[in-house]
């Protein structure tokens, strides 16, 4: 292990604000953390805010062994910032610089600091569109969001953060600066190390710049509201809708113990007894999201459908989706502890996977809530307990473990948008073969021969499945 | 004191924090100095650390003294995190765990027990400070540091203190004005101390507005200071002792409700119940006075005001903190705002960012307040407005403060919502050059 003044020392020949580097006892214990769970301090934080300072640094964590872990703003739900073996901490959110429009090539090159929402509100000035929507992108950087390959509703339609990437510019763990890709949307020449990078959370090489691809932003859009008796007739009038040539952008579905909770928190005239609630959102052309809204409502009512309800302004939209938007503040009011999981089963298969749900619950005795992407097979099921009774989170574990298995059994799989991070690890032989892991292993080798770069994550480590110590 | 400080922090509130990390954005003090440290998030994990004993009280000071406790992050938490008791807690727990030195003992104990609370003596130190303001020994005091001698708030913003009106003025305001017709509503007014040491015009307009709209208007005897300061300052149990003297005295009558003119103020009065959890009898009173008290635009924004005068100016609106995130007040003032006739109303880009001033922080933590406030600024330039609306004593200051150092005051003016509707409503050219 390398003395951590001299690794300070040489930190500060290469960042020349001694501000950025963070070796306070105060400092160290904020960047130990993220949103899934587990806690680990660093030896020292590094805010990089250039290519050179992340290749210098890299340079040096390679020739010393030191682990270098990349974070955003830590909002992850799977632990890829989290500094599992110390060493250094890369904090890239202060490094925002860059954002910039091309309005005739239709991308944006950002640094990767950016928030994602800023990202999509700066292209809103242009008439175009970022499309993935992460859950967090108000608060999430775009370094984290191409990291972990990060979903979102509105996936449904227009797929997820690696179909939006065209280039990069990528710090190799040897500290050799790369370009992948390029500002075109078509772009053969070589292996697409683009997409290896995204979603490869920070283990192949560390992301200082992006070019991403911009839409035409959609001019109208329409929510529909469809409240339903039974769960199955839900399932299936989201087949019915998508077999009847409509795209909506989004469909998200909430369960009875999700509408449960949100009445019970804020009241806002659910039906309690109803065992699924959908919401639609449609984006396109004003004539055609009101022509699709008209025929969603008319499907639905040939599926037994209890109640429909259509915005009719932008007022009454933000108050369909408020139900939606209440049901992490009302599970969180129940109990403090959250397990959030995003294991995605194929589309035909979410009726199957709800029931498998609905037996987890009961045979192990949890609280469970279900909602999340429908449309697109990613549910997210969240399992409400409390970190300090340890009774609760053995079950809490066991039900996490039934949960994957059903999602594997079903042709799904692990983690839809979350990532595997430390949370998942232990899982991975469940889905892949020894094969298959063996020849990731191999790319990881090759890319990182010394494992310096964000190490113990993806991959299986000996020691407990599930990490939920603080 | 038996008992380990850190039993005082509020560790089981801190559980009810899921990391997330939707307040960074909403947090001055995370965009100004960057560092998770100095962020809601950050902070709530070293509370609770604390209370682990894997940090010491005194490494967690800084952090929680750098917060400006504007609880813009509660707003936005979306499980509805206790930020602000987490906070106030860790102050506590701090306070008694540190040995005051005598000499900041008693400088403490000069704002807190001696001035602030006392009006009396607050009318002192103004009518001391109108004194020196006219006769010129102003100047003189500059250079001989005199002005020490007035509480350190009032000498850091001396540059920027309004003319403070001269004592025999100040004390004809008439402590109760009845409207000309049937009473609609009967109201009680709360003063607080420090906008009514430095703004009492602010309060005389405000009383004046409210008959105006056809309110019975009382600044009932016995009122003192809200608390508000030290309950921010870990000093609970004299937060409560002045709570209760608030409560005493606006129950000698029966008001429909209880209004105060500052957003700082009235954020306390609104969590005067959180004061007395263990006391039960106590708690149902401060209930009683929370449920009627209210800030001053929300009963305006419901009374026919007589608007009448057109104001052709472009104006932008800088609410207050405590207004927003405590007491959930955000249309009201912005309304009253658009109802006067001829105003090009400029909404902030980003109003909810705090602007510094934080009861006394812009002056305890001058450097980064001012860094704080060159981000609003910013925004306020951004939208060239010729007046500055604001809702709070402290926000006015630090307004102004901020109309010098951006060298904006020859065409830039910070004032009270209260002067702009009593301009438009003809009781006084308080909007006029």
């Amino acid at each position: 292990m390398v003395p951590k003044e001299k690794l300070t020392e040489q930190l500060h020949r290469i960042v020349s604000d001694p501000g950025r580097i963070l070796t306070k006892e105060t400092d160290l214990v904020s960047y130990g953390y993220d949103a899934s769970f587990g806690f680990y301090k660093p030896d020292v934080v590094v805010q990089v805010k250039s290519e050179e300072e992340v290749a210098a640094v890299l340079k040096i964590a390679n020739k010393l062994r030191v682990p270098v872990t990349p974070r955003g703003q830590a909002s992850s739900l799977s632990g890829g910032p989290l500094p599992v073996d110390g060493g250094i901490v890369l904090d890239f959110s202060q490094w925002k610089e860059k954002l910039v429009i091309d309005s005739e090539d239709m991308v944006a090159v950002v640094s990767p600091g950016v928030i994602t929402a800023d990202l999509d509100h700066e292209a809103e000035k242009y008439g175009l569109l970022y499309a993935p929507d992460p859950g967090s992108s108000h608060f999430s950087t775009i370094g984290g969001n191409l990291a972990e390959n990060s979903g979102g509703p509105r996936c449904l339609k227009y797929g997820v953060t690696k179909d939006y990437v065209i280039g990069l510019r990528v710090v190799s763990p040897q500290g050799e600066i790369i370009r992948t890709g390029g500002r075109t949307v078509k772009n053969v020449t070589g292996y697409d190390l683009t997409k290896l990078i995204v979603g490869s959370e920070g283990t192949l090489g560390v992301i200082t710049e992006a070019t991403l691809r911009l839409i035409p932003r959609p001019l109208a859009s329409h929510t529909v509201m469809l409240i339903f008796d039974h769960f199955v007739e839900a399932a299936k009038t989201v087949t019915r809708i998508l077999t009847s040539r409509i795209q909506p952008a989004k469909i998200e579905m909430m369960d009875q113990a999700s509408i449960q909770a949100v009445e019970a928190f804020k009241p806002q005239g659910l039906p309690v007894d109803a065992e699924a609630i959908l919401l639609v959102g449609l984006d396109g052309h004003p004539a055609a999201v009101a022509d699709d809204a008209a025929r969603i409502s008319d499907i639905a009512k040939k599926m037994r459908v209890r109640s429909v309800k259509v915005d009719h302004s932008e007022a009454e939209a933000r108050e369909l989706w408020m139900a939606r938007k209440l049901v992490s503040p009302a599970i969180a009011a129940k109990k403090p502890t959250k397990i959030s999981e995003d294991a995605t089963v194929p589309r035909s298969k979410i009726p199957d996977f709800c029931q498998k749900l609905q037996d987890i619950k009961k045979e192990y005795q949890i609280d469970l809530v279900v909602f999340g992407h429908i449309g697109d097979g990613n549910l997210h099921p969240n399992i409400i307990c409390d970190k300090r009774d340890r009774e609760e989170m053995k079950r809490a574990e066991q039900a996490v473990e039934a949960i994957f298995k059903a999602a594997i059994e079903l042709g799904g799989t692990l983690s839809g948008e979350h990532g595997i991070g430390t949370m998942k690890r232990a899982y991975m032989p469940w889905e892949l073969t020894p094969q298959e892991l063996d020849l990731m292993k191999r790319i990881k080798m090759a890319w990182d021969p010394n494992n310096i770069l964000n190490p113990s994550k993806i991959f299986p480590v000996a020691g407990p499945k599930l990490v939920q110590s603080r | 004191m038996n008992e380990d400080p850190r039993e005082k922090l509020d560790y089981d509130a801190t559980f009810s924090c899921i990391q997330c990390g939707s307040c960074l954005p909403a947090c001055p003090t995370y965009k100004t100095m960057g560092t998770e440290t100095q962020s809601p998030r950050g902070r709530i994990n070293l509370v609770k650390m604390a209370a682990e004993g894997k940090i010491t009280l005194d490494e967690l000071k800084e952090p929680i003294d750098l917060c400006l406790g504007c609880r813009a992050c509660e707003r936005v938490c979306p499980t509805h995190v206790a930020y602000g008791r987490i906070l106030e807690s860790a102050k506590v727990a701090i306070r008694e765990h540190e040995q005051l030195s005598p000499v900041k003992k008693f400088q403490e104990d000069l704002y807190y027990n001696q001035v602030f609370p006392k009006k009396n003596v607050m009318g002192a130190g103004t009518n001391l400070l109108w004194f020196y303001q006219k006769s010129g020994l102003r100047r003189l005091a500059e250079k001989t540091r005199l002005h020490h001698l007035l509480p350190e708030c009032i000498s850091t913003f001396e540059e920027i203190l309004p003319s403070v009106t001269s004592p025999v003025r100040r004390h004809r305001r008439p402590s109760r004005i009845a409207p000309k017709h049937t009473p609609r509503f009967k109201v009680g007014f709360f003063t607080g101390c420090i906008m009514d040491a430095l703004f009492d015009r602010i309060n005389d307009l405000g009383m004046r507005l409210l008959a105006a709209g056809g309110c019975t208007v009382a600044a009932v005897g016995g009122q003192t200071c809200c608390g508000a300061l030290h309950n921010h300052g870990g000093r609970t149990q004299q937060a409560r002792e002045l709570a209760k003297q608030n409560i005493k005295a606006f129950e000698t009558e029966s008001f429909d409700y209880v209004v105060n003119t500052a957003g700082g103020c009235g954020a306390m009065l609104h969590e005067y119940p959180e004061l007395f959890a263990d006391d039960p009898s106590w708690k149902a009173r401060a209930e009683a006075f929370a449920a009627r008290s209210i800030d001053i635009s929300e009963l305006l924004a419901r009374l026919d005001l007589p608007l009448q005068k057109e104001i052709r100016r472009r104006v932008t609106y800088q609410p207050s903190c405590h207004l927003t995130n405590v007491q959930k007040v955000v249309d009201e003032p912005k309304q009253l705002i658009r109802s006067v006739r001829g105003i090009d109303f400029r909404e902030l880009d980003n109003p909810d960012f705090c602007c510094g001033s934080a009861g006394i922080y812009n002056v305890v933590h001058f450097d980064e307040s001012m860094k704080i406030l060159d981000v609003k600024m910013a925004d306020v330039k951004a939208h060239d407005p010729e007046i500055i609306v604001t809702t709070n004593p402290g926000c006015l200051l630090q307004m102004k403060a901020g109309i010098e150092r951006e060298g904006l005051q020859d065409h830039v003016r910070a004032i009270h919502l209260i002067e702009l509707l009593a301009e438009a409503c003809g009781l006084e050219d308080g909007v006029k050059k």
